[in-house]
């Protein structure tokens, strides 16, 4: 399975990423921001970083990036993203995701390792995980603070869209303490801290990350033999 | 000049921790009658001809602002300061 990994001028965390792919045991392809052809991929993922120095907004200008121009239309189409961090804000400002991420509350770069707790484990980035599984991997932002209208965020409770909450101890205030959401189809998901970054004992907290991309290619390996995806709706 | 300025600012129901951060500065300024601040930006968009608040409004919309967090205004930026003020 061929998952793509973008870069944008500023994006840090792209190496880890294909990294943490080819220990899960998918191939890890680079894209191109400035290229709109996705190469054949299964499944992409818009990685951490300061994508065009974080300019504006974070992610408002790398939306318009030819890539994420084709990216967008193949979500909605099904194809499996994972964003995380800037990824995350990137697929907010794209409206690929309800909200927004904003400034810390407490104004503080926050950089540590985090416990989460999964709490929908249908969506094609997290079948790895049983629900109620709190897992440890980093955080590391300054703008993660995760804000939506009472309406929306009741929307993504009902649905079940919260794929993932900060447990012992909010890191930039978050509405109720969401780390991570998913879209109505449970395709396109976003998330704060980084699994990439917890894919190997020498370098990571845990090993907590490696879910996320395991789950991608088991859900492909799924839809290849012609499952369907069960998305972040259903429980 | 073809000058057209856009404002904008977080939503009043959106947190302003800078904003805040200012705020609670101020006491060092001697200053103690400020009840908020919040913060917003300015951006000055210069046109070759015409001043084109149609295609200022798309642009504020589509890129100057996120609309889930921020709203904005337009105006074209007059030389005498005479401003015609537009609201987006």
């Amino acid at each position: 399975m061929r998952i793509g990994v973008v870069t944008f001028p500023g994006s840090l965390d792209d190496g880890d990423a294909a990294r943490a792919v080819r220990i899960a045991g998918g191939e890890a392809v680079r894209l191109w921001h400035g290229d709109a052809d996705l190469h054949g991929v299964d499944a992409v993922v818009l990685p951490g970083g300061f994508s065009y120095g974080d300019a504006l907004r974070c992610g408002a200008i790398a939306r318009f990036a030819p890539v994420m121009e084709t990216i967008a239309d193949a979500a909605r189409g099904g194809l499996p993203v994972l964003g995380i961090c800037n990824g995350f804000q990137i697929l907010c400002e794209a409206h690929l995701l309800p909200g927004a991420l904003t400034r810390n509350q407490h104004l503080h770069f926050r950089n540590r390792d985090q416990y989460l707790r999964l709490e929908s484990t249908s969506t094609a980035w997290t079948t790895s995980f049983t629900d109620g599984q709190e897992i440890l991997i980093p955080v590391k932002n300054g703008e993660g603070c995760y804000v939506a209208d009472q309406r929306t965020l009741d929307e993504l409770e009902g649905e079940g869209r919260v794929v993932a909450r900060y447990v012992r101890g909010n890191p930039n205030g978050s509405q109720r303490d969401i780390a991570a959401i998913t879209n109505a189809a449970g395709n396109v998901v976003g998330i704060m801290p980084h699994p990439e970054h917890a894919v190997e004992a020498l370098t990571g907290p845990s090993l907590d990350g490696l879910g996320f991309f395991t789950s991608a290619l088991r859900h492909l390996a799924g839809t290849a033999a012609g499952g369907q995806l069960t998305g972040g709706a259903q429980r | 000049m073809a000058r057209v300025v856009v404002d904008v600012m977080l939503k009043p129901e959106i947190l302003d921790p800078q904003g805040q951060a200012v705020a609670n500065a101020l006491p060092r300024l001697g200053v103690s009658d400020v009840s908020s601040v919040r913060i917003g930006r300015r951006i000055e968009i210069e046109f070759a001809g015409e001043p084109d608040l149609d295609t200022a409004r798309e642009i504020a919309d589509k890129l100057l602002a996120n609309p889930v967090i921020e709203d904005f205004s337009i105006r074209v930026d007059e030389p005498a300061g005479d401003a015609a003020r537009m609201s987006a």
